[in-house]
């Protein structure tokens, strides 16, 4: 039974899930360093233009980035009890909290497009007509959209994961524990929950106590 | 059980496993994908080296005649980022690393075969970008895509290269999972670490590099992309931006990189010289900590490359100090070839040839580095042809030269057939001669203060121009020669033997070319370079 | 154990830790409110290091897992730190 998910070139399934797991970490490392270059250009722009980083970092939606950071720190929840219930061989436990990080992932991203129609509307995009004038605001902004569109589009790769693996286990939850795929898209996941964390702070909780 | 007698059919070699285009387009066997790479870096390289030539013809004259200076920019240009991320970054891991890997460990591919498809594609996918590039009319920021010229002023094809950068850059982040992740789990039983042969060893460093820098490359470029594209203000000086940030970023993947290509060549450079000394390699686990400690140490080192940039003197100092720490390693690695060479019973076979050429010219390479890490000396020689000579020394002369000796080495594994020697060991002489005379005038005409990437110039330069050209020419005949034997061989040359150099390693207990699987029977484990003195009685009859 | 038994258990130490980052989360949304002026940052960070080692080390399992994965993760923290370091050796000296 469980030669079935078994992939060349390994020998047994148990190597091949730590092998799975492993590279994932590895690739993951390398997505810490992509955003790694966004930190250090936030923070040597952050040392420059201290005050402006503040006015800007008051503009944006503090609501939104709250909620959303609780939606995706629940969805990591679920998704790390899929993958425990996966493994005990409770297979539609399992699939069904998938479907739930699933939706989870999808209500961010939605209301991550509310809150940049609102961002738009208060003229928060770097250019003419932008809305602060203190030196250093447009870049916190220019960074604002960089951070959180790359970070987007890892949440759509994670999503199009998840979708792979509910799809591919609907008649055969067992697929869920015996194949390594499960574990590779959690950790996935779970990275972009953990790049979020980081940028919370970064991004949403500047400049709150001045005037 | 039954009376039949059954004779085992031996398995077909994966050349010839599957024919259709399908089958090498679908492919996932780690052998066939090195082959994919290999024919793609091929053609850019020769993409490469056509752009040089225009450059190399355009400065036989000081004046500028040949091309207008717009396209020289965007030649000379265009030869930087194919050389570099189409040919130089691939090369050596994705051809040779991507074949011999698994065989060196004894597996039977990679840990992730469909990755490594992907790898491929997402090579082709950057590549179409830079052929786009092309099309649109080439690009003019050199290779290094500085700000402000690349964000607000070039009025060339920038975002389309930029683009292919960043594509490609993932293929080299995905081959590096790979390697680590193969490395780790697939060593066969007995295949510890210590016996790892060193050109293993270079893989995973190399793979370390790729995976930790690539990424810091690709969201540098993904910000110039912002800044041209969506006009946002990041490193505009004009609108509070610090382009010194770019800098930065861009050599923290970029002065890494150039380990990403000599790390395969030193491996590459271990496996033959320990062969054709028919010596244990001198000092292997010290090899090995150097090839793991230069990959480390690569990563403190970037800000020599911006001592004229405006950084702070004080940051000079420490870079300028961190700098000459990796020569530390990398002295290390040639004091044990040669140490290895001492009391062999050394052969010259073409291999070799080439494994000599690398050591002699990669030393110069480094040594002219020390020169460059002295902030006093830099200050005199950045931007000239110095500075050019210094790391054609290192990339071409170093890891162009171990390409040409792995690829004769392992051609008889790869192909199952033998080149013609006399053709080879020629070519290896014409690529040191012609190198040495394209690169060493560029090393004695910067010194005296030509600056790189100027089409006009001073008469008094024109003597070393027109040696540098001369040599580039000798240099080009020798890069032709191995396309047109190598091809000949392939159809017409004698059988190779699973071993025709009587070389150590377990790739070379496997067939050649080798099948799908790559072992017929598990692969007997030694101790790594176990080459004995009787030995050479049987290597000295090679076919 | 019967199945609902055992399923209730799969929840205890997740939800431990979720409970952990919410409170995490109100902490440093209100935490943001109170004038701390220079320090303000560094809390911030720091709760956010908290949280981010709660998700590696429980949801990511790198707490009961191998080395070998523990040691790729560190490698991610550590050389974004030497790109802070050095980046810093420029910037704080000019």
């Amino acid at each position: 039974m469980s030669d079935a998910f078994l992939r060349k070139p390994f020998e047994n399934l148990e190597r091949q899930h730590m092998a799975v797991s492993f590279g994932m970490w590895v690739f993951l490392v390398s997505e810490i360093l992509l955003f790694g270059g966004l930190f250090a250009g936030y923070s040597v722009y952050r040392g420059l233009y201290t005050q402006g980083f503040l006015a800007a970092g008051r503009e944006t939606d503090i609501v939104y980035g709250t909620i959303n950071t609780a939606i995706l720190m629940t969805s990591s929840l679920t998704v790390a009890v899929a993958g425990r219930a996966a493994r005990a061989q409770f297979g539609r436990m399992a699939w069904r909290l998938l479907i739930v990080t699933f939706l989870l992932g999808l209500s961010f991203l939605a209301l991550k497009g509310f809150e940049y129609r609102e961002d738009i509307e208060k003229h928060l995009v770097p250019g003419a007509g932008f809305a602060l004038a203190q030196p250093g605001a447009q870049i916190f902004f220019s960074y604002y959209w960089v951070m959180t569109s790359v970070h987007a589009i890892h949440v759509t790769c994670g999503l199009i994961g998840l979708l792979r693996l509910i799809i591919a286990s609907r008649r055969n939850f067992a697929w869920l524990a015996g194949s390594a795929s499960e574990d590779a898209t959690a950790l996935y996941w779970h990275l972009v929950d953990l790049i979020w964390i980081v940028l919370y702070p970064l991004l949403y909780l500047v400049g709150r106590s001045h005037g | 059980m039954t009376d039949t007698t059954f004779v085992p059919q031996p398995p077909l070699d994966y050349l010839h496993d599957g024919s259709t285009l399908r089958s090498w387009l679908l492919t996932t066997d780690h052998k066939r994908i090195a082959v994919l790479f290999s024919l793609s870096i091929t053609f850019f390289f020769f993409i490469g080296a056509v752009a040089i030539s225009v450059v190399r013809l355009e400065l036989l004259t000081p004046a500028g005649d040949l091309v207008s200076d717009d396209t020289y920019n965007k030649m000379f240009t265009i030869h930087g980022i194919v050389m570099v991320w189409f040919f130089l970054i691939p090369s050596i891991p994705a051809t040779f690393g991507n074949f011999l890997l698994p065989l060196m460990i004894g597996a039977k591919d990679l840990a992730f075969p469909r990755i490594n498809l992907l790898s491929w594609y997402l090579y082709v996918g950057g590549a179409a970008f830079t052929v786009l590039t092309l099309i649109l009319g080439g690009v003019d920021t050199g290779w290094t895509f500085y700000t402000p010229y690349s964000t607000m002023f070039s009025n060339t094809a920038v975002l389309p290269a930029a683009m292919g950068v960043f594509v490609v850059g993932f293929s080299s982040v995905l081959t590096g999972v790979n390697f680590i992740a193969t490395t780790h789990m697939l060593r066969a039983p007995g295949m510890t670490w210590f016996r790892l042969p060193l050109f293993v060893w270079a893989m995973y460093a190399t793979s370390m590099v790729m995976v930790l820098a690539t990424p810091v490359l690709a969201m540098t470029l993904l910000l110039i992309i912002a800044e041209r594209w969506l006009d946002l203000p990041i490193f505009d000086a004009s609108r509070g931006g610090d382009p010194l940030l770019f800098q930065h970023l861009f050599w923290f993947y970029s002065h890494p990189a150039v380990y990403i290509m000599i790390l395969p060549a030193m491996g590459v450079a271990s496996e033959i010289i320990a062969c054709f000394a028919r010596r244990k390699l001198f000092g292997y686990s010290f090899m090995v900590y150097a090839l793991v400690a230069i990959a480390v140490i690569g990563f403190f080192v970037w800000g020599h490359h911006m001592f004229v940039s405006g950084q702070s003197p004080y940051a000079n100092v420490v870079f300028s100090f961190l700098s000459f720490m990796v020569a530390v390693p990398s002295a290390i690695k040639v004091f044990n070839w040669t140490a290895t060479l001492y009391r062999g019973s050394i052969s010259f076979d073409a291999p070799m040839l080439y494994a000599f050429g690398f050591l002699g010219l990669f030393t110069i390479g480094g040594l002219t580095g020390l020169f460059l890490a002295t902030v006093p000396i830099d200050i005199h020689v950045t931007d000239t042809y110095f500075v050019v000579a210094h790391f054609h020394y290192i990339m071409v002369g170093g890891s162009v030269s171990a390409f040409f000796g792995g690829m004769h080495f392992w051609w008889p594994k790869i192909t199952g057939k033998l080149y013609p020697e006399l053709w080879a060991r020629a070519a290896a002489i014409a690529m040191f001669i012609g190198f040495n005379l394209t690169f060493f005038p560029q090393f004695v005409m910067g010194y005296l203060g030509m600056p790189r990437r100027y089409h006009v110039y001073p008469p008094e330069f024109q003597v070393y121009h027109v040696l540098s050209t001369a040599g580039a020419a000798v240099l080009g005949v020798a890069y032709f020669m191995p396309l047109f034997y190598l091809i000949w061989s392939f159809r017409h040359g004698a059988r190779a033997g699973a071993n025709p150099w009587h070389a150590k390693g377990l790739e070379w207990q496997a067939p050649s070319p080798p099948p799908h699987e790559n072992f017929i029977t598990p692969p007997m484990i030694e101790r790594p370079y176990d080459y004995r003195p009787e030995d050479v009685a049987t290597a000295r009859d090679m076919p | 154990m019967d199945d609902r038994a055992r399923k209730r258990e799969l929840w205890i130490r997740p939800l431990l830790v979720w409970s952990g980052l919410c409170i995490l989360l109100a902490t440093t949304c209100a935490l943001s409110y109170v004038p701390l002026g220079a320090a303000a940052l560094p809390v911030a960070l720091c709760i956010a290091a908290l949280k981010a080692a709660l998700v590696g080390a429980i949801f990511m399992r790198l707490f009961e897992n191998n080395a070998l994965n523990r040691l790729a993760a560190a490698a991610g923290p550590i050389w974004v730190f030497v790109m802070f370091l050095l980046m810093g050796a420029d910037y704080f000296t000019r």
